[in-house]
C-alpha cells in the first residue's frame, strides 16, 4: 500500500475544507471498501481524512414527516432503526441483503452510496479499465461479463453499481445532502447523484472534489407492500446478479427499482406506471434499449421473472 | 494546515482491558497492530480483504473485520480479541462449547468464529434483524438466523454444523 498522511476532523466543514486544500485527499469512514481497494493498489490516496468524529450518526425526523439519516449511521443501525423497520421496510430489507454482519457494523450510509463496482476488470490491475485508469480501455466488453451491466453502460464501461441500499433508496425517492469547502450545501435526488459512464466512467457521481455527503433524506413514508428480492450465486454474502425493490399499493400501482442491471440503481418512472399491467409491461419499458452481452443477457428474463413472482404474489 | 508529510500517527486504544499507546505507520491495520505490534496472535489473518472473517474482533462491543480498519482510526476505542474472552483455565462459554462440539478442525478460523458467534447471540437478543428475519418487528433465535448471521465467517474445513451446535448450546444455556 502506498504511504499516506492521516488526520481526524471534528466537523463536516473541516472535512470539506481538508478535501479542498489537500491534493489526493480522500474521506475515510467505515473504510470497508476503501481500505480493500488501497491494499490492491486500485485506490492510492495521498491523504486520508477520518470523518468518524463528525457526530453525523443520528436519524432525525424531518418537518415533512420523513427521515434524515446522518452519513455516519452504520448499516446495522439503519436496518435496525424502529422507524425504518416500520415505515421503510424496503430499506431495512435491502441493507440486510448486503455484505456480512461484521461489515454492516462498520460500513456507513455515505460510504455505502459511494462503494465502487466489483467488476473483475476494475479489480485486476493487470487489465485495462477506463474506470480505474481513464483511457486504458475496457477489458470487460470482450471478457467475462456475466455480472455486468445490461443497460446504461457505454463503449467505455459496462460496470454495474454493486450495492443494495441505494436501490431501495432510489425506489423511496431519497436525496443526498452535501456540503462543500465554502460552506454551501445542496440536496441531490439520488437519480441525479449517480452518473452513467458515458466517455468518463471514472466520474461516478455528482460530488465535486471538495464536497462531502452529510445526510440522506427520505420523504414521508409511502406505505404499500415493500419487498426487496436479491438473486445471487450464494444464499448470503454475495453481490446481486439481479435485485428488485418493489413498493406495491393495494390498487396495483407502485414503484420498482432494479439492482445489478446498470451502472446505477435502475428505475424508470414510466415503467412504474405500467405496474398494474404486470411484470412484462414494466420490464419492457424499464429495459427498453438494453444492450446485453452474450454472458449477461440472462439478466433480462431473470429481472422480469423476479418481478413477476412479487407481483403475482407467489411468495419470495 | 494539514500536515501531509507525516506517514505515522499515534493512537491510544484499550485492548482486552489494557490501555495501549502505539506510534505506528498509518497503513497498519487494526489486525496487524494486534498481531505484530501487541503480539496478540489469537486473531488470525486469512484473506486480509474482509471476506473470510478470521480477523473478527469486537470494537466497542461490536464485531468487525480488523483487517479492513486502520489502527490509527481506533483512538479511544475498546477492542476485545479472542484472548480477552477467556483463557485455557477460564474459558468463555462459547469457547467451551466449540471444544465440546468440535466446532473446528484445523482451528485457524476459530478465533474469528468464536468472536462472531458470541456477537451473533448478542445481536439477536438486541433485536437486530437479519436477511432471514420473517417479521422485522420480532427477531427470534433459530437455526436459520444463526446460519445467515455467520455468513461472514468461512471455515475451509467445513465445521459449520458443529459451530451451529455450539452456538445453539450457548444460546440455550444463557436464555
Amino acid at each position: 500500500m502506498k504511504s499516506f498522511s492521516y488526520e481526524r476532523v471534528a466537523t463536516a466543514a473541516e472535512a470539506a475544507s481538508a478535501l479542498g486544500r489537500t491534493k489526493g485527499a480522500k474521506i475515510i469512514a467505515g473504510g470497508t471498501n476503501l481500505l480493500d481497494l488501497m491494499k490492491l493498489g486500485i485506490e492510492a490516496p495521498d491523504h486520508l481524512v477520518d470523518v468518524n468524529g463528525l457526530g453525523l450518526d443520528k436519524i432525525e425526523e424531518t418537518a415533512e414527516g420523513g427521515l434524515r439519516i446522518g452519513t455516519l449511521v452504520r448499516n446495522t443501525d439503519m436496518a435496525a432503526d424502529a422507524r425504518i423497520r416500520a415505515d421503510y421496510p424496503l430499506l431495512t430489507r435491502a441493507v440486510l441483503a448486503g455484505a456480512s454482519g461484521q461489515l454492516r457494523n462498520k460500513a456507513t450510509t455515505g460510504g455505502n452510496l459511494l462503494q465502487r463496482t466489483r467488476c473483475p476488470y476494475f479489480y485486476d490491475t493487470a487489465m485495462p479499465c477506463n474506470k480505474r485508469k481513464p483511457g486504458s480501455g475496457c477489458a470487460a466488453l470482450s471478457g467475462a461479463s456475466r455480472q455486468l451491466a445490461v443497460i446504461g453502460g457505454s463503449e467505455a464501461c459496462i460496470a454495474t453499481y454493486p450495492g443494495d441500499m441505494a436501490v431501495a433508496m432510489r425506489a423511496l425517492d431519497a436525496a443526498v445532502e452535501t456540503v462543500r469547502a465554502d460552506g454551501t450545501t445542496r440536496s441531490i435526488p439520488l437519480d441525479q447523484f449517480y452518473h452513467l459512464p458515458g466517455t468518463s466512467p471514472d466520474v461516478e457521481n455528482d460530488l465535486a472534489a471538495d464536497e462531502l455527503i452529510t445526510h440522506v433524506t427520505l420523504p414521508a413514508p409511502v406505505g404499500g407492500e415493500q419487498t426487496y428480492t436479491k438473486i445471487r450465486d450464494r444464499a448470503s454474502y454475495a453481490f446481486a446478479l439481479v435485485s428488485v425493490a418493489v413498493i406495491r399499493h393495494s390498487d396495483g400501482s407502485g414503484r420498482v427499482a432494479f439492482g445489478g442491471m446498470a451502472p446505477k440503481p435502475w428505475r424508470a418512472e414510466e415503467a412504474d406506471a405500467a405496474m398494474a399491467k404486470g411484470a412484462e409491461a414494466v420490464t419492457e419499458i424499464a429495459f427498453a434499449g438494453a444492450n446485453p452481452t452474450e454472458d449477461n443477457a440472462f439478466k433480462l428474463p431473470l429481472a422480469q421473472r423476479a418481478l413477476a413472482k412479487i407481483l403475482h404474489g407467489k411468495g419470495e | 494546515m494539514t500536515d501531509t508529510t507525516r506517514s505515522r500517527s499515534s493512537v491510544t486504544m484499550t485492548v482486552n482491558g489494557t490501555e495501549q499507546q502505539l506510534d505506528i505507520d498509518n497503513r497498519v491495520t487494526l489486525l496487524d497492530a494486534l498481531r505484530e505490534h501487541l503480539k496478540l496472535t489469537g486473531t488470525k489473518k486469512g484473506c486480509d480483504h474482509g471476506q473470510c472473517g478470521a480477523c473478527t474482533v469486537m470494537v466497542n462491543g461490536r464485531r468487525v473485520n480488523s483487517c479492513l480498519s486502520l489502527a490509527v482510526m481506533h483512538q479511544g476505542d475498546e477492542v476485545t480479541t479472542v484472548e480477552g474472552l477467556g483463557s485455557p483455565e477460564d474459558l468463555h462459554p462459547m469457547q467451551a462449547a466449540f471444544i465440546e462440539h468440535d466446532g473446528y478442525q484445523c482451528g485457524y478460523c476459530t478465533p474469528g468464529q468464536i468472536c462472531s458467534a458470541k456477537s451473533v447471540l448478542e445481536e439477536i437478543r438486541a433485536g437486530i434483524p437479519s436477511h432471514v428475519t420473517r417479521d422485522l418487528a420480532n427477531v427470534v433465535m433459530n437455526d436459520d438466523e444463526l446460519r445467515e448471521r455467520m455468513s461472514g465467517n468461512i471455515c475451509r474445513c467445513g465445521a459449520y454444523a458443529n459451530i451451529l451446535a455450539a452456538m445453539k448450546q450457548v444460546a440455550e444455556e444463557t436464555a
